[in-house]
């Protein structure tokens, strides 16, 4: 990003919305971290339990334990995916009130697609139920069964482009002028590569999830499962996190070299490498538990949780601070803009101001109010949208009361022409006097 | 305008938000409102006595109210707000600020509530025995109370959209609560709320349990007892509201009271509404008397259509109480500030526009520059040839077949807010009313011509192009003006 660019999207950027913020900033910038966090939590939750359960049922065919795991795992996502949508409202709030200008705009820019995620919530939620009751119903129709799954799994792979398409236009204006709808806005190199990120993040923490899902006392494992001890399937859950929390080990990186150096101040940089040092305490103990023996499978669980929790806390916050620093240098334009407008506004309104002064102690004139009132529908002598004045005065020339009468309630008399709207209410008692006698002609055109 | 434009042109960008917003509150009255309550009495009685069928049965009940609300209904909740930053974003940009605190508490109740339906629904087959089903109807009960008291807060909330009062003078959003319409509005929608409960509940029993069941039969005439002295309420609570209405539009619209658009929506709820109860009332009585009725479902399929239709209706006429503004005295419908008037009439609104590259009006690209000021001021609420259309409009006022008038048209946008109230102000200046007759004049007789709306820095209309349509436009006019003349003559 240089200089050239940030001018030339300053005449983009444009004006702000000139209320001021409801709550205090960094309010709203403590509830976007959290609540978002809180909300993608579900969210990868859903996800990444989807992702699982659709493995296992396809394994569920040969192991009929794996089946079992599909369905439980189900019956998360269910819950997950009502959590992950309420829990989403609060962010969006935040975000819509901070950041405006950007979060509108890029959300107009791919207009119908941002507005598809609506009916795709809704049919993926649907499809999923779907899968959850039929277990039973659809036991020998194995293929059917996991395509219902797969159709909802489709469509939650999908949807996080249309938000990450969203959440990286807004935060690049000199990309507005430039992307042309979604498809094109979606091809920006950051998509994908935080694409991979979120997919990832969701499997690790669905495993982990899982670890601490069928560890619980409560939970009668044994009454469900026959083939796997829990020991055993704790560690598969261990494995998958570590892999896939691996793997982060490498897309981070990328992720963090492709985005526009625009928004990589100290800050930011120092957060986000905090954070994934941190991450390097409980992959270890990922690893002690995949390589410790079986009956002590689920000692590190607490650990690996906190420390998890903590890499995260610090990677949504460096989120938040490149997002921060990429919007800063449009603010400081965007602001300009703003106070140049009011300044502008201010000198017009004044003169208005004096104006509408003057007309008021002009008086009442039958004139004037016609004018503004009448001369849109009635012109003098030919019928416009209602009849010529002309043919008014034939009417209501010796009849001034019915006059008044019609103008504050009117019927319908013409059949091809539109009925007139009523101005009962629009006109102080001296003010109808004047009107019906300039029309009638009684005082001076 | 501060954003790009989104625009639907065949239906509106209105009815985006309108499908979204009103499929949202069907659900929420019809089934988390109106029946919930019925499933946790129906509970009770299988309880009682004994009966493990109506158990049976209201847990199937259930599991539709489950999946529907966390469903449809969750993602229509969120709808309204992804809807209104496409339809109009300077308006919820400056709504979210005003009633920021207000709808935070909404969503603490929203999260409440989405958290009490899963535990119903989900410890419904664990806790059977004893106590635990005791706490399984307490909750039951508790989210149906918990239920209409987000309805009762949440239409405070919109009573003080309808009219924030001055929020300036920090009034509260407790003045929702002394809005003289609250009352009225809220037994309306709490009773409507259980004849459409009752009317899917009988819908739902007809399509779980079979015929000439003991089940069956008891289940319908218990819910039939239900309408019964439910419908009565709705028309009574209607009729209240009804008879406040006008209180409303007198104390909120600074002008006339109802305008012809409002009464036709203002008599259609009242029409749907009686007919709609009087429906229920004979379905119902119909089913006391003759129980093993056979097409029993289809009529009931037709009642929740039709009051959902009636919930519709209300929701829409309630809309129009607030034009011509979108926050009273602040912005109008169109998404402009009252206060930013005076500079848009002088400067016109192109030269503020942040998403448009055209400032300067000229001869050459008059229809572009037209068509860039429909969709700034009137593309909020209008379309061109679809849902509520301008061609519809000047058909009606001008006549269809006639070449509009252009001096009548210019002078009709500069003053159309004093005859037609619910209109804001055109808020552009002259040259761009000349430029937006010259672009409706073009789509009288041409098919309105594709611009790309936030285009920056190159016009989509050519020069050429624009010149055709334009002397297009004037040969057909002439041709026009030429028939009506010979037919004067004769």
């Amino acid at each position: 990003m240089n200089i050239l660019s940030i001018l030339l999207a300053a005449n983009i950027i444009g004006k702000d919305v000139t209320l001021p913020l409801p709550v205090p900033e960094w309010l709203l910038i403590v509830v976007l971290i959290l609540m978002f966090l809180v909300h993608l939590l579900f969210i990868n939750l859903m996800v990444g339990g989807t992702i699982l359960s659709f493995f296992y049922e396809i394994l569920g065919k040969k192991n009929k334990d794996y089946r079992t795991l599909a369905e439980e795992i189900g019956k998360t996502i269910t819950v997950n995916k009502s959590l992950a949508v309420v829990m989403g409202v609060a962010p969006l709030l935040a975000i819509n009130t901070l950041y405006t200008k950007f979060f509108y705009t890029a959300n107009s820019l791919t207009g119908l697609v941002w507005i598809l995620v609506v009916p795709l919530v809704i049919i993926s939620f649907l499809l999923v139920y779907l899968h959850k009751y039929t277990f039973e119903v659809l036991e020998t129709r194995h293929r059917l069964h996991l395509a219902i799954l797969g159709g909802a799994l489709a469509i939650f792979l999908f949807i996080p482009f249309i938000f990450l398409t969203n959440i990286n236009l807004m935060l690049f204006p000199d990309k507005w002028s430039v992307v042309r709808g979604f498809w094109d806005a979606l091809l920006m190199p950051t998509v994908f590569t935080r694409y991979f990120h979120f997919i990832n993040a969701s499997v690790a923490i669905t495993g982990l999830f899982l670890v601490g899902y069928i560890g619980r006392k409560k939970y009668l494992y044994e009454d469900k499962f026959s083939n796997i001890s829990r020991k055993e399937l704790q560690r598969q859950f261990y494995k998958i996190a570590f892999y896939a929390n691996i793997a982060q080990f490498i897309v981070g990186p990328i992720n963090l070299l492709v985005l526009p150096c625009i928004g990589l101040k100290a800050d930011t940089l120092f957060t986000i490498i905090g954070g994934a040092i941190i991450a390097i305490i409980p992959t270890y103990y990922l690893w002690k538990e995949i390589k410790g023996s079986t009956e002590n499978v689920g000692r590190y669980f607490v650990r690996i949780v906190v420390f998890f929790s903590i890499t995260v806390l610090f990677m949504g916050t460096g989120r938040h601070l490149y997002r921060a620093n990429a919007v800063r240098p449009y603010q400081v334009e965007m602001k300009k803009n703003t106070d140049k407008y009011l300044a502008e506004l201010k000198a017009v309104q004044q003169e208005a101001k004096a104006k509408a002064d003057k007309e008021a102690k002009s008086g009442i004139s039958g004139k004037a109010l016609f004018e503004s009132k009448c001369a849109m529908c009635h012109a003098p002598d030919r019928a416009l949208v209602g009849p010529s004045v002309k043919e008014i005065v034939s009417i209501y020339k010796s009849n001034k009361e019915g006059m008044k009468n019609w103008i504050n309630t009117p019927g319908k008399k013409r059949a091809n022409s539109a009925q007139m709207p009523a101005f009962k209410g629009q006109f102080k008692d001296n003010e109808m006097e004047a009107l019906v006698k300039y029309v009638l002609g009684d005082t001076e055109r | 305008m501060d954003f790009p434009i989104f625009h639907l042109s065949l239906l509106g960008d209105r009815f985006l938000f309108v499908m979204i917003a009103i499929l949202h509150t069907i659900i929420n009255h019809g089934f988390a409102i109106g029946l919930v309550p019925i499933i946790s009495i129906m509970e009770f009685k299988g309880f009682l006595h004994k009966n493990s069928e109506w158990d049976e049965l209201a847990y199937k009940m259930m599991k539709v109210v489950f999946i529907i609300t966390t469903t449809v209904g969750a993602a229509t909740g969120v709808g309204i707000w992804f809807s209104a930053s496409l339809v109009n974003p300077n308006s919820i940009a400056s709504l979210i600020r005003v009633f920021f605190s207000a709808w935070l508490f909404e969503w603490v109740i929203f999260v409440s509530e989405v958290a009490l339906v899963m535990f119903y629904f989900l410890t419904w087959k664990k806790w059977t025995l004893g106590l635990s089903k005791e706490k399984h109807f307490a909750t039951g009960y508790f989210l149906s109370i918990f239920s209409w008291c987000t309805m009762a807060i949440i239409v405070a909330i919109l009573g003080f959209m309808m009219d924030p009062g001055d929020w300036e003078q920090k009034r509260t959003f407790w003045y929702g609560f002394l809005n003289p319409i609250y009352l009225p509005q809220l037994a309306f929608r709490t009773f409507l709320a259980l004849l459409l409960g009752g009317s899917v509940a009988l819908f739902l029993i007809h399509a779980f349990t079979k015929r000439a069941t003991e089940i069956r039969a008891k289940a319908v005439k218990f819910v039939s007892l239900w309408v019964l002295i439910v419908a009565p309420l709705a028309l009574i609570s209607g009729w209240w509201y009804w008879y406040c209405i006008p209180d409303l539009m007198k104390s909120h619209l600074s002008v006339a009271l109802g305008t012809i658009q409002f009464q036709n929506w203002y008599k259609l709820i009242i029409q749907i509404l009686v007919s709609g109860v009087i429906l229920a009332v004979i379905l119902a009585l119909v089913q006391l008397f003759k129980p093993k009725f056979k097409y029993a479902i289809v009529f009931y399929a037709i009642l929740v259509v039709w009051l959902s239709a009636s919930l519709g209706v209300f929701e829409r006429a309630r809309e129009f109480v607030r034009k011509p503004y979108i926050i009273k005295n602040y912005m109008y419908a169109n998404g402009y500030k009252v206060e930013d008037y005076p500079l848009l009439l002088k400067d016109g609104i192109l030269k503020h526009a942040d998403f448009i590259s055209m400032k300067v009006i000229t001869p050459d690209n008059k229809v572009e520059a037209g068509k860039n000021v429909f969709m700034l001021a009137c593309a909020q609420c209008h379309t061109v040839n679809g849902l509520n259309s301008i061609r519809g409009n000047f058909n009606r006022m001008y006549g269809a077949n006639k070449p509009w008038n252009r001096d009548a048209m210019h002078q009709y946008i500069r003053s159309m807010h004093n005859a037609r109230t619910f209109m804001p102000p055109f808020p552009g200046n002259d040259k761009e009313i000349d430029a937006l007759v010259t672009y409706f004049k073009v789509a009288q007789y041409s098919s309105d011509p594709e611009i790309n709306v936030h285009g920056f820095n190159e016009l989509s209309i050519t020069k050429e192009q624009n010149k055709l349509l334009i002397d297009f436009m004037n040969r057909k006019d002439s041709v026009q003006k030429s028939i009506e003349r010979k037919s004067t003559i004769h």
